[in-house]
């Protein structure tokens, strides 16, 4: 049983990263009601943009999230802006259509900047850093910051959505775009600031990606689903569930990958088929 | 009150049906006349026009933006191979056969799938699509990761020559296009596609007057899937290969079909088709552009739904009043005015 | 006479072949309360739409102290200082009183409006100004609706609808409010079915009819017979 032990504290650190997936696309959810297809292609293109930072400037990829940030946030703001806006409305499947147009055009541009080969950002001393608890269980640092950046996300969020002027003005928008615009509200530039917040989170989840393991163009659509399953578990209702969410699709990947490899992400897969099957509000949600 | 003429059929229609027609018998005769390579490259395209107009039944009809259709793709492919392999089942009999199991299949995943709304919809699709692809790499007696061929055998019963068997496949794709065809009008003239406008019109409206949009649209996602795994056996029986990548591909059997699909007209019959053949003719020139095709497509799918969301068919159809099938109704003030 | 505070001349509106304003014109001079009546679908509520920006209306079609404003976009009109209180009250249902009162106030116009006016003209606000706004009675609601829209320190208030859906006692009491808020730098249309209420209150009467003005004139100058037949179209 050591060997499980050490899988579920594997899995509940990793379910940190999954939620940081899981926020961004949450976020933009629960303000504007858009289910963005090329999430996960931004996580991937954030690890690029990452990649050459760190490559021509001969940063630390933690240092170089001082520059990924704020330049993923102005491309979220400029998609929302451009791209986004046009597409929303009563019918989601223009914004639907729209971001998995983008997703490809993601996917294939990093696929002729840099090739289908694998990469990885160097953390030096970070990436091996760990404490021993016992013979079979040790906690490396890197999946540790994982769970304790997701948790201070959170927690971010929190306070910018319930004691800020432009988190009442997320929440105002979310609760009814039409008034919101007659009291004065911007709406297309709130959703840009939306969008802009969450490719920051978006940034910081895939330098972390990307420093934890090997990523290439085509990785993108499987973040995108493992934050999706991570929002359903959860439940929609809070971060924190989001982070629970999160956490439980970590634990079944891992505890199913240390049995046989083969079924790590099936497992995962498997388990928010059960849960939608089983509890369609999720595990955290308020049954309907 | 001047009164209407209201009416389904025009000259166009007429001459359109007429048409169809001869093109049938047109191509119908071509697996006696047409070469090889003509044959495979219209197998091709049939099965092309096939796969869009399905993914249009779902998306632009039904509203069930499916971006996990691979999964029947796959599905068919990986049966028809299990089934010439390990049961001996001729190709042309396994047909029908993976359409009933797909459609048994089906089932159960839609009524998962239905449990999300909209857009998450979109994404349940994939996972589902997923699930299917991460399956087929651990199912060992098929290959595993790196997948398996069309035993030799299984290809024969097609036809003793390399001619034959593109004949034989060449007709079951032609078959197979027509009834899609056959069964997506058929729908939209009936009761149901009644129900499918109101659905598309105003969801919750359509559910208050007494529709069964849960039932409407699980009848179309089942009729689609079954339809789409027959579509993709005759796909790998032209390619002789399957894989779980190239089977089970988002970017072969979702992306490039829903890029034709868009840029031709989503919601419109024949938009599907305008827009499978322009990637044909396209095709042959920019395929060999890799990467940068799929750019260009992605860009001009995403423009034409900024711009023009109802696609090249439906810009043509608003423009000049055209229907080449007798589908919708055409209001035009009566020629003869009755008199009050 | 001074240029009117708002100008609305032709307006027109469509609901998709449906025709629901045919050229309308009102005015609207500083400092007076006008109000709009009419039967259900008589238009009011379209043209409020079409002067706050909703609807899309020709850049001349509606001038705003002085400026041509149609066909700017909502948030644009209300940085102008022309701002709604909404049919049926429309408060943000996951924010307090308080976060709904301070959306008034993301515009930044300067005036005399802040949250401390706001709860000195209605006290139980204060006492309530953490509670959701969705607990609170109608009355309130309204409160709250019309304390939302002060806070963007209009210079005109537009009304649609206040007495919808509360008891005569309450509309009363909201009614009396309304004198005490309009004064020389904020004036005010009060859109109304309830006539009476509209009449003892507005300077300056509108009466539309099937997306037509049927009749206006000064508030007391209207036989009650002139309107009742402007009013039903009989």
């Amino acid at each position: 049983m050591e060997h499980l032990g050490n899988a579920i504290v594997q899995g509940v650190l990793t379910g940190g990263l999954y939620a940081m997936f899981a926020i961004g696309l949450a976020l933009i959810f629960g303000i504007m009601r858009l289910v963005n297809i090329a999430h996960g292609d931004l996580i991937v293109l954030a690890a690029y943009v990452a990649l050459i930072v760190t490559q021509t400037l001969g940063l630390n990829p933690l240092l170089a999230l001082g520059i990924v940030i704020p330049i993923m946030a102005v491309v979220g703001y400029g998609l929302q802006r451009g791209l986004f806006n046009r597409a929303m409305g009563t019918d989601v499947m223009p914004s639907l259509l729209v971001s998995f147009g983008l997703s490809v055009i993601i996917q294939n541009g990093l696929l002729m900047l840099f090739s289908a080969d694998n990469k990885r950002l160097q953390a030096g001393a970070l990436e091996v850093a760990s404490v021993t608890l016992s013979d079979t269980i040790s906690i490396g640092l890197l999946p540790s910051l994982q769970l304790v950046l997701a948790i201070l996300v959170i927690i971010g969020l929190q306070f910018l959505l319930y004691r800020t002027a432009i988190g009442r003005a997320f929440r105002a928008v979310s609760d009814d775009p039409r008034i919101a615009q007659l009291m004065g509200l911007n709406n297309r530039h709130v959703f840009g600031l939306a969008m802009a917040l969450s490719c920051a989170i978006v940034a910081l989840a895939g330098v972390l990606l990307a420093i934890r393991a090997n990523f290439d163009p085509a990785t993108g659509p499987t973040r995108l689903i493992f934050g999706f399953e991570a929002v359903i578990i959860g439940g929609l209702t809070s971060f924190w569930g989001t982070l629970a969410g999160g956490i439980i699709l970590g634990v079944v990947q891992s505890v199913a990958s240390s049995f046989d490899p083969g079924w790590q992400i099936l497992a995962g897969h498997i388990a928010f088929l059960i849960v939608l099957a089983v509890r369609p509000n999720g595990l955290f949600g308020r049954v309907a | 009150m001047a009164s209407l003429d209201v009416r389904r059929s025009s000259w166009l229609t007429h001459l359109a049906t007429a048409g169809g027609l001869v093109l049938t018998a047109l191509l119908l005769s071509a697996a006696l006349w047409a070469s090889n390579d003509t044959l495979r490259l219209a197998t091709d395209i049939f099965l092309y026009i096939a796969l869009a107009c399905l993914w249009n039944f779902l998306a632009g009809y039904a509203g069930l933006v499916s971006v996990g259709q691979q999964a029947y793709v796959g599905l068919g492919g990986y049966g028809l191979f299990a089934l010439a392999a390990k049961a001996d089942v001729p190709a042309l009999y396994a047909l029908p056969l993976l359409g009933c199991m797909a459609a048994l299949l089906s089932v159960p995943i839609a009524k998962l799938l239905f449990r999300l709304r909209g857009a998450y919809f979109t994404i349940g699709s994939w996972v589902v699509a997923e699930v299917f692809h991460l399956g087929a790499i651990l199912i060992v007696p098929l290959g595993g990761g790196s997948g398996m061929s069309l035993p030799i055998r299984a290809a024969q019963a097609l036809g003793p020559t390399p001619h034959d068997r593109f004949v034989t496949t060449y007709l079951t794709a032609l078959v197979l296009l027509l009834a899609v065809l056959t069964m997506i009008f058929v729908v939209l003239r009936s009761r149901m596609g009644l129900a499918l406008t109101a659905i598309r019109d105003n969801e919750a409206a359509a559910r208050s007057n007494g529709v069964n949009v849960d039932r409407v649209k699980l009848i179309i996602y089942v009729a689609a899937a079954s339809a789409t795994a027959m579509v993709g056996a005759l796909i790998f029986i032209q390619k002789l290969r399957i894989s779980p990548d190239a089977g089970f591909s988002v970017n072969d059997w979702t992306a490039l079909i829903v890029f034709m699909v868009v840029i031709g007209g989503i919601g419109t019959f024949e938009g599907p088709i305008v827009g499978a053949l322009i990637y044909f003719l396209l095709g042959e020139t920019l395929a060999t552009l890799g990467p940068v095709y799929l750019i260009i497509l992605g860009a001009v799918a995403i423009a034409v739904m900024l711009i023009e969301p109802r696609g090249i068919w439906g810009f043509v159809r608003a423009r000049w009043g055209l229907q080449l099938l007798p589908l919708s109704f055409l209001v035009r003030p009566s020629a003869s005015k009755i008199e009050k | 006479m001074p240029d009117p505070l708002l100008r609305v001349r032709g307006v027109e509106a469509f609901y998709g072949d449906f025709q629901a304003l045919y050229g309308v014109d009102i005015e609207v001079a500083r400092g007076q309360i006008v109000a709009i009546i009419g039967a259900n679908g008589a238009g009011k509520s379209t043209l409020l739409n079409s002067i706050v920006g909703l609807n899309p209306a020709g850049r001349s079609a509606i001038s705003f102290n002085g400026a041509d404003i149609g066909g700017e976009p909502p948030h644009q009109i209300v940085r102008r200082g022309l701002t709604i209180v909404p049919e049926g009250r429309r408060l943000f249902a996951s924010l307090n009183v308080e976060e709904n009162l301070l959306i008034g106030a993301e515009v930044k116009r300067s005036g005399d409006w802040t949250l401390a006016k706001v709860y000195e003209l209605f006290p139980v606000l204060r006492e309530r100004r953490h509670t959701p706004s969705r607990s609170l009675s109608g009355g309130q609601q309204q409160m709250v609706a019309i304390g939302r829209a002060l806070m963007s320190n209009p210079a005109l208030l537009l009304c649609d609808e206040l007495s919808l859906g509360l008891a005569p006692i309450v509309v009363k009491g909201i009614y009396g409010y309304m004198k005490a808020i309009v004064a020389n730098d904020v004036s005010a249309v009060i859109v109304e079915q309830d006539i009476q209420q509209a009449l003892r209150i507005a300077d300056y009467v509108y009466c539309m009819l099937e997306g037509r003005i049927a009749l206006h004139g000064r508030a007391g100058s209207l036989s009650r017979e002139a309107i009742a037949s402007a009013y039903f179209g009989v």
